[in-house]
Parts: C-alpha cells; structure tokens; sequence
C-alpha cells in the first residue's frame, strides 16, 4: 500500500466489535474510527466498556467478534514479532500510572526503549531525561523510585513513558482521575500539547467533562457496550441526545441507569 | 442438589484449571530457548530465591538432622543397632528432608513473594503497562524466575544436606557419645552418587514447581489486596501440595524395583 493511500485510511477503525465477560456483554458491537492525528475522547459511565474498548485494540482482550483495523491492517490474532511490531506504534498511560515500582523512574520511562527496541542503556537514560523534561520533571527525579513520587508526579512519569518511544498512537486512560483540580488542568494541557507537538492519534477515556474538552476535538460517548452519540467536542452541548445531556451535566435523573456491576 | 451434577462440575473445573496451568507453563518454557533472555533477572531471582533461603533453609535442616539423629538413636537401641545412626542420618537427610523440607521452606517463602509481587502488578495493571511497552509479561516475569529457581534449588538443598548431616554429628557426638571420627566416615563410606543426586534432582522439580505455582496464581489474581492474598495462599498451598505428592512420584521412580 502506498504512503499516500495510508493516510487516506483512517488510523483505528473498530466495525461490529462485541466482547462478553460469562453472561455479561461488555461490548455490543463497537463502531468507532479515528483518523490520523486526530485526538478523541471517550466518555461513559463506569462499566460502560471504554477500558475494554482499548485493550481490544491493544490486544490485552480479544474480542469475541468484529474487526479492528490500524492503518487498514486487521490486528486481531497478531502473534510473535508482528505483535511486538504491532504494539511498538502504541503508548499508554494508564490510569494508576501502573510505574514499575521495582525500576527507577528513568528506567520506567526507558523500559520500551531498552526491552521494546533494544537501545543501548546509556543512550535510554539520556532520552528519558530528556522526556522527564518534557512533562516539566527534571533530571534530579530519574534515580528516585516510583514509589517516592506523588500522584501527579507518577502520572507524569507515566506520560513521559507513553511518548517516549514516540508512538504514533497514544491512549489515555483517565488521565485526571484522583488528581487534585490544578494538577489535573497540568495533566490535560500536557497532554493537548503532547498530541498537537507530536501529530500522534490519540485516543481518551475519561468521565471529567472538563478533561474533555479540553484534549479532544471529538467525543464519542458509550452507553451499555455501544456508541450512541459520536461527533464534535463544541457540539456536544447541543447534543438533543438525553443521554448525553444527563452526563455531561452530572444528573442522577435520567435515562441513563448506572451500571452496579462491571 | 443433584450429587452427580455437583460432583461433574468439580470434575470439570478441576480439568478446566489444570488445562490452564498446563498451557501458561508450555508458554513460559518455550521462553526459555527463544530470545531474548534477561540474564540480569535471572541473577538477581536466583539470589532472592536461593541465596537469601538460605538462613531459614540452613536452621531447618540442622534441626531436622539433630532431631532425625535423637530419633534413631532412640528407636534402634531398642534392638542394638544404634550404630547405624551416621548411616540412617545420611540417608534420610539427602534422599527426602533435605529436599522435601527445604522445598516447603522455599515454597512458604518464595512462591507467597513470588505470587504477592506478580498479583500486585497484575491488579495495579503493571502486566498490561510491560504489553503495551512491547515486552511479553511472561517472558520478562515467569521464565526468568523458572530458570532461578531450578537453577538454586539444587545448590541450596546441596548446603542444607550438609547441614543436616552436620546437626546429626553435632547430637551424635555431643549427648550420644559417638567418636566424631567413626561418625564421619561411616556417614562418608555409606552415602551413594545416587542418594545425593536423587535429592538434588527432586529439588530441582520442587524448585520449577514453587516458581511455577508463584506465578501463575500472581498472574490470574484479580480484584484487589483480597484477590492478591488469595493468591498468596493458593500458591504456598498449591506448591506444598505438589511438591509432596511430586516426591512420592519421583522416589518411586528413582527407587523402583
């Protein structure tokens, strides 16, 4: 396939995915694309099925049916090294950060680079540094130990770790969550910049409205496994969709029922 | 309650689980002959796992050699033949309590740490975290430990049998009034190649079953510190259990007339 049809193609398309845990359906035939660069936001309820949603793409849950595609390639089933290949487009920070905590920082945010790609360890340290800089962490944390960080520090750590391969994809898995108001703006503006400075696809899962909007151009919203409202981060306050209003607006009354069990 | 549906339903979780366990050990074996490696790891769990067993491994046996040694002394006076003490001592120590009792010491030990810190990685989504930086979690977290253990569990039962031996000459020389001399060599003509290296062999085993049953309980914890202590208990139970019912096996094997 040439460059120039690769990038009419639309980076992630997920068609028709569905996905049970025993009796519960998680996923109920997922329709999503997201092109190129651009920067989504999932939103819903907790137990809607966003974090499910992601490790499908990455491979970490394997759907019972349906295709996903990146870069017009069928993904499910990848094995050996066309996974390892497969999983080097990808970056995520995950929601408690997930830091090794048995590494330093440097070589939590080198890992992918030393084990993933085989750089040289010294080299690592230095783009690990540089990296930490990135997320505004300087260079006297890289020998401290998760452990001594604070929560939006290791949830910088973690995005320092999410670029620093420089993925052409990063996930974001509710990336404020338990992080105090003023930390939590820091967190989104570096992931706005992050995304705007690297052009990588970004995908969010989020339920902090404010979040939202703030990293996203587009929002699509799931509700009992499946999409049901899908377009642009300014529209979605004239949404009409019921659903929709009641999230955004943090009602208890409404449609929507929560989901006690996940 | 139908007895025969309760009863299949066990059968078949007990089949379900064993499948289960059988294809995460294939996976991590044929770890062990596809590159990379992480030697460093290895190094690091063979020091975890055999160098630091070593203080409660060593008490153990010495007491376990000291108290196999009053026992038979007692037991055979009652028809003069306490002379066979260093004999029946050596025996016992490198055929089956060397290795039978440091296995369980390991297993409490290393298979609890083993499953406690692989279930905590799993519930703080640190297994996800090594997938997504392109690394295989079982590459990287079980076969490293598999290697270490089968590689220290001989080397140490090897220390605690000598140690053993030498809590039976500490008992034997001291408060039973053999010639410490006699006692060595008896101990030194009796003992065979294969009494030794039946035992090393077993430790062997034990040691691929704690690290085995460490990590595949850690790995499948779910929920979060309660399903992490679960899996702490079910892997020293589940190794204990093993490695009890793997010694009857392998000394019929080995001693099979």
């Amino acid at each position: 396939m040439s460059e120039e049809a690769k990038t009419k193609l639309p980076k992630i398309a997920l068609k028709g995915v569905k996905k049970r845990f025993g009796p519960k359906v998680v996923l109920d035939g997922i329709d999503l694309s997201v092109g190129r660069g651009e920067s989504l936001v999932i939103i819903g309820g907790s137990g809607s099925g966003k974090s499910v949603t992601i490790k499908c793409v990455l491979g970490i849950v394997r759907p019972d049916s349906g295709s996903i595609t990146v870069d017009g390639e069928e993904v499910s089933g990848l094995r050996g090294s066309k996974r390892d290949a497969y999983l080097r487009k990808f970056g995520m920070l995950f929601q408690g950060g997930a830091l090794f905590d048995s590494l330093p920082v440097w070589e939590n945010v080198a890992f992918g680079l030393i084990q993933g790609r085989g750089v040289a360890r010294k080299q690592a340290r230095d783009i690990a540094i540089e990296k930490l800089a990135k997320v505004g962490l300087g260079s006297e944390v890289a020998n401290l130990s998760p452990a001594e960080l604070s929560g939006g520090m290791q949830k910088r750590v973690g995005l320092a770790r999410a670029i620093a391969a420089d993925p052409e994809i990063i996930f974001f898995d509710e990336p404020t969550t338990g992080l105090d108001p003023i930390m939590a703006d820091i967190i989104n503006d570096l992931i706005a910049s992050t995304v705007h400075n690297l052009g990588v696809t970004a995908i969010s899962i989020t339920h902090d409205m404010a979040s939202a909007r703030k990293i996203s151009k587009r929002i699509a919203m799931l509700y009992h496994g499946k999409i049901i409202w899908d377009g642009a981060t300014k529209d979605i306050d004239n949404s009409g969709n019921p659903y929709v209003e009641q999230f955004i607006h943090g009602r208890a009354q409404g449609p929507i029922k929560m989901e006690v069990r996940r | 309650m139908n007895i025969f549906a309760t009863v299949g339903r066990v059968f078949l979780a007990f089949l379900a689980l064993t499948g289960r366990v059988a294809v995460f050990t294939a996976d991590a074996v044929s770890h062990t002959v596809r590159p990379p490696i992480f030697w460093m790891t290895i190094l690091k769990q063979m020091l975890r796992i055999g160098y630091f067993s070593l203080p409660v491994v060593g008490l153990t046996a010495f007491f376990t050699g000291a108290v196999l040694c009053l026992q038979i002394y007692i037991g055979g006076n009652r028809y003069g033949a306490e002379a066979f003490v260093p004999q029946i001592v050596v025996l016992g120590i490198t055929r089956e309590l060397g290795p039978v009792i440091a296995g369980l010491m390991v297993a409490g030990r290393v298979a609890a740490a083993i499953a406690a810190e692989i279930g905590t990685m799993r519930v703080t989504e640190q297994i996800d975290a090594l997938t997504t930086l392109s690394t295989n979690p079982v590459k990287y977290l079980v076969t490293p430990r598999l290697i270490a253990a089968v590689i220290s569990m001989p080397i140490l039962v090897a220390v605690a049998d000598s140690i053993g031996v030498f809590g039976g000459y500490i008992v034997a020389t001291n408060t039973l009034n053999f010639n410490g001399s006699v006692y060595l060599r008896n101990t030194a003509n009796f003992i065979t190649q294969d009494d030794v290296v039946s035992g090393l062999v077993k430790s062997a085993v034990f040691g691929f079953i704690i690290a085995l049953m460490g990590c595949y309980n850690g790995f499948n914890s779910k929920g979060g510190a309660q399903g992490v202590g679960a899996a702490t208990t079910n892997a020293v139970v589940s190794a204990s259990i093993l490695i009890l019912g793997a010694n009857y096996i392998l000394t019929s094997v080995f001693f099979a007339k």
